[in-house]
């Protein structure tokens, strides 16, 4: 690890009193038949195991005992279980689907562990501590007192060439990453440059080459010196691996043809924002269309300050 | 330059009840720098046998051939093959070629092999052709097309690619014309002046009379006949 | 290139035996493979010359014997150094190409595959020398970017030629390699394969069934029945003055050769 740092905000031993009988009072909501967040102690204290051994070997993927979760899977179910492992009492969840907070799925996720975990919730990036995410990193930076968890649907970066779960295991535990740079040379032969746009490949502190899940390329330099704890969880695939604060995370490249962390060439027509990522969205059938900040919160935050994009006067009118 | 001596050959036929065929006994022979000899004998004394015995293709049961140095009967196959890509030549009557091989790669092949650079070793290539008649036009095709007379020429030239210090010839001027017969001697008498070592197999008896300094006949080398 | 000069052989394989349960895969195979050398291994089906060949490459761990690249023991190495020596110094060529290419990936990126895993960066680079690779296998530089699904069945064997040899192996195991092919496309792989073994110096292990193939390319001949060794010696001696039965009807039995 680059700044070995102790984060401020380790998995504290609060929640062991939090058993059942000791929820009810808060928020009044929680469901008292419901273990703390949802996983019985054994689970999480197996998926704690995991997430220390992934912490202390960056980017390697930790098999666990993934459970069956009340979601489908592809719905999160990794990332469910992280954050059940991870949440305390006093914890604030914020949750966000393609950097939306108020998607479907980051609704229900979050609906879930306010029943589960009697937890107070948030939609606002500074104030949460905990941050289950699905494809993005929030624009405003995070701090050593968080822990961003992703949803992962597939956690081993090779298997696009080698499908034997074998052969990608003895070729991560040798080093042997020359087909990552195959799957880069293919795409430049084929697109004149690398069009992987997200779950680009990054090397995690010099060793372990990871899939950083579906976020798009654009936020993989945020993976990078980041005070926040990045855990990743697959619960299909039973996998949970890790970024720890402050590690040193590279995007895999060619000499010549460096990697890039673009984004549509377009400020956001809500909040004028030049420097977040964008969603493309189209708004009538004349093909009419605008763009906005994928990150909802930082957007209402940019707009409730004052700032003004090209289209918010037709928003506001 | 060659030097056998009590050599003997027998093939044993394993699959017809384990015959034992002795065909050669107490073989002794000596080939000088400078010299040709010619191998005679009625067809089937063990000409082409004691040729191929001296070339490593036929294991000898029992004796000496010493070839530059080397004795060919307890040689290690890579020394055999060492001899053979400097040393010693051999032109069989036979020309054997990997198919869609060009002509002209054929006969430069040997220099390749002593790591001659390309363009030279197909400058000497495609004198020799040409020396030997081979119309330029054939020189881009695979020779195993060509009539038996043009094949025949081939591997004479591919034989004299390289300046061996020993040359074995079996029957080189066989279905030469007049003209090409007078080739192949010009060049046996060529190799012979600058040192060459050459035994020949020679049915042609006018050309044998006038490249061979001696003769041997191997009828003496068959079994019972020493006696 | 002259390999009577140097003291050491390449290879060397000591009393290498194969067991599977109570059948003997090989047994007791010795030979000394020198740099440049092109050793030819003949056999019928079961001889035990493709379990040689997978035990000498690292695809089988042999039950005895030793085999010792430039004097150390590759059965002795770490799974990590084996692997390397495999990517590095090493090359196996498979009878079917598509166990020796990846056939979802551009013929570019087929070739390129070896030099991005010694450490290769520079796509511009990786390109250029897999375009000529190709060239010195005789498939045509347009079709760079083109899946090996799309070639016939004697450019995939070429192909995979060339992702071996890119890196400059100094020895090559080949599985039957002209097997399954035509026999026009078997002579231009065999020329091929002459020259560049010429060239290059190779050594090379090649295991087949056709007698035409190793008289063409092998200076040596081991000849296989039953997991043993019966009869070794320089490949045209082998073939047209055999001393074991086994081996003369293995030679009578061809029709021309």
């Amino acid at each position: 690890m680059s700044a070995p740092r102790t984060p401020s905000r380790a998995m504290p031993p609060q929640d062991r009193a939090a058993r059942p009988g000791n929820r009810p009072d808060r928020k009044g909501t929680a469901v008292s038949d419901y273990n703390f967040a949802y996983l019985d102690e054994q689970t999480k204290r197996m998926i704690r195991r995991a997430l220390l051994k992934a912490l202390a070997v960056p980017g390697y993927q930790v098999p666990f005992a993934s459970r069956e979760m009340p979601m489908p899977y592809g719905w999160g179910t990794g990332g469910v279980q992280v954050t059940a492992a991870c949440l305390t009492p006093g914890d604030r969840l914020k949750v966000i689907d393609q950097g939306a907070d108020d998607t479907t799925n980051a609704v229900s996720i979050r609906r879930f562990f306010q029943r589960t975990a009697g937890v107070a919730v948030t939609e606002r990036t500074a104030d949460a501590t905990v941050i289950q995410t699905r494809h993005r990193i929030p624009e405003q930076p995070l701090t050593e007192a968080q822990i961003l968890v992703y949803q992962v649907p597939i956690p081993e970066p090779l298997r696009f060439l080698e499908p034997r779960e074998t052969e990608t295991r003895k070729m991560h535990e040798l080093e042997e990453y020359g087909l990552m740079h195959v799957k880069l040379y293919e795409d430049i032969a084929r697109h004149g440059e690398i069009a992987t746009s997200y779950a680009y490949p990054v090397k995690v502190e010099g060793r372990y080459v990871m899939d950083p899940s579906p976020i798009p390329k654009f936020d993989n330099p945020k993976l990078a010196d980041n005070p926040a704890i990045q855990l990743f969880g697959a619960g299909r695939e039973s996998r949970i691996y890790a970024v720890p604060p402050y590690s040193q995370v590279v995007s895999l490249d060619f000499e010549d043809h460096p990697f890039v962390a673009s984004k549509a060439d377009h400020d956001c027509d809500l909040c004028g924002a030049s420097e977040s990522y964008l969603d493309e969205v189209i708004t009538d059938d004349r093909g009419s269309r605008m763009f906005v900040c994928s990150d909802t919160d930082f957007c209402n935050a940019r707009q409730a300050a004052g700032h003004r994009g090209r289209l918010s006067a037709q928003e506001v009118a | 330059m060659i030097r056998i001596e009590n050599l003997s050959k027998t093939f044993t036929l394993h699959n017809q009840g384990g015959a034992i065929l002795r065909v050669m006994e107490g073989a002794n022979l000596t080939v000088e720098a400078g010299e040709c000899v010619g191998l005679t004998g009625q067809s089937g004394a063990g000409k082409s046998t004691l040729m191929r015995m001296i070339h490593g293709n036929y294991l000898a049961a029992s004796g000496a051939i010493r070839v530059a140095g080397v004795d060919v009967v307890t040689a290690q196959p890579r020394q055999i093959i060492a001899l053979r890509r400097d040393r010693l030549g051999y032109v069989s009557q036979f020309l054997r070629v990997v198919p869609r091989v060009p002509t002209i790669e054929v006969v430069a092949e040997p220099l390749r092999l002593l790591g001659t650079p390309e363009s030279e070793a197909r400058a000497r290539a495609a004198a020799l052709l040409a020396r030997l008649n081979i119309p330029e036009r054939l020189w881009g095709l695979s020779p195993t097309t060509f009539s038996g007379g043009e094949q025949q020429r081939v591997n004479i030239a591919r034989g004299f690619a390289h300046p061996y210090p020993l040359l074995l010839l079996d029957e080189p001027t066989a279905s030469l014309d007049a003209a090409n017969r007078e080739v192949v001697l010009a060049l046996i008498e060529e190799a012979k002046a600058r040192g060459g070592a050459i035994l020949g197999i020679f049915h042609d008896e006018a050309a044998r009379n006038r490249v061979c300094d001696r003769l041997v006949d191997v009828s003496g080398f068959t079994p019972g006949a020493a006696a | 290139m002259d390999g009577a000069n140097l003291t050491m052989p390449l290879l060397s394989v000591q009393r290498l035996t194969k067991r599977y349960g109570p059948r003997i895969g090989c047994a007791e195979v010795a030979f000394d493979l020198w740099p440049g050398e092109v050793l030819g291994i003949v056999g019928e089906s079961g001889s035990g010359k493709s379990t040689l060949l997978s035990c000498l490459a690292g695809l089988q761990r042999p039950d005895e014997g030793a085999i010792l690249w430039e004097g150390r023991d590759v059965l002795g190495f770490s799974e990590a150094e084996r692997r390397r020596l495999l990517r590095g110094d090493w090359a196996y060529v498979h009878q079917n190409p598509r166990d020796g290419l990846r056939m979802g990936v551009s013929a570019g990126g087929n070739v390129g595959e070896r030099l991005m895993a010694v450490g290769q960066r520079h796509y511009g680079a990786i390109r250029d020398t897999a375009t000529d690779w190709l060239g010195r296998v005789e498939i045509a530089a347009e079709r760079i970017d083109d899946r090996p699904s799309a070639f016939s069945g004697g450019m995939q064997q070429r192909l995979q030629i060339a992702r071996n040899l890119v890196t400059g192996p100094r020895l090559v195991f080949m599985d039957e390699p002209t097997g399954g092919l035509d026999v026009s496309v078997q002579a231009r792989l065999l020329d091929l394969l002459r020259g560049l073994v010429r060239d290059l110096g190779l050594s090379v292990v090649i295991v087949t069934h056709d007698l035409a193939v190793v008289r063409l390319l092998a200076d040596r001949l081991m000849v296989m029945k039953s997991g043993h060794v019966v009869e070794t010696g320089l490949t045209d001696q082998v073939l047209d003055d055999p001393q074991h039965a086994y081996t003369q009807l293995l030679v009578s039995s061809v029709l021309q050769v």
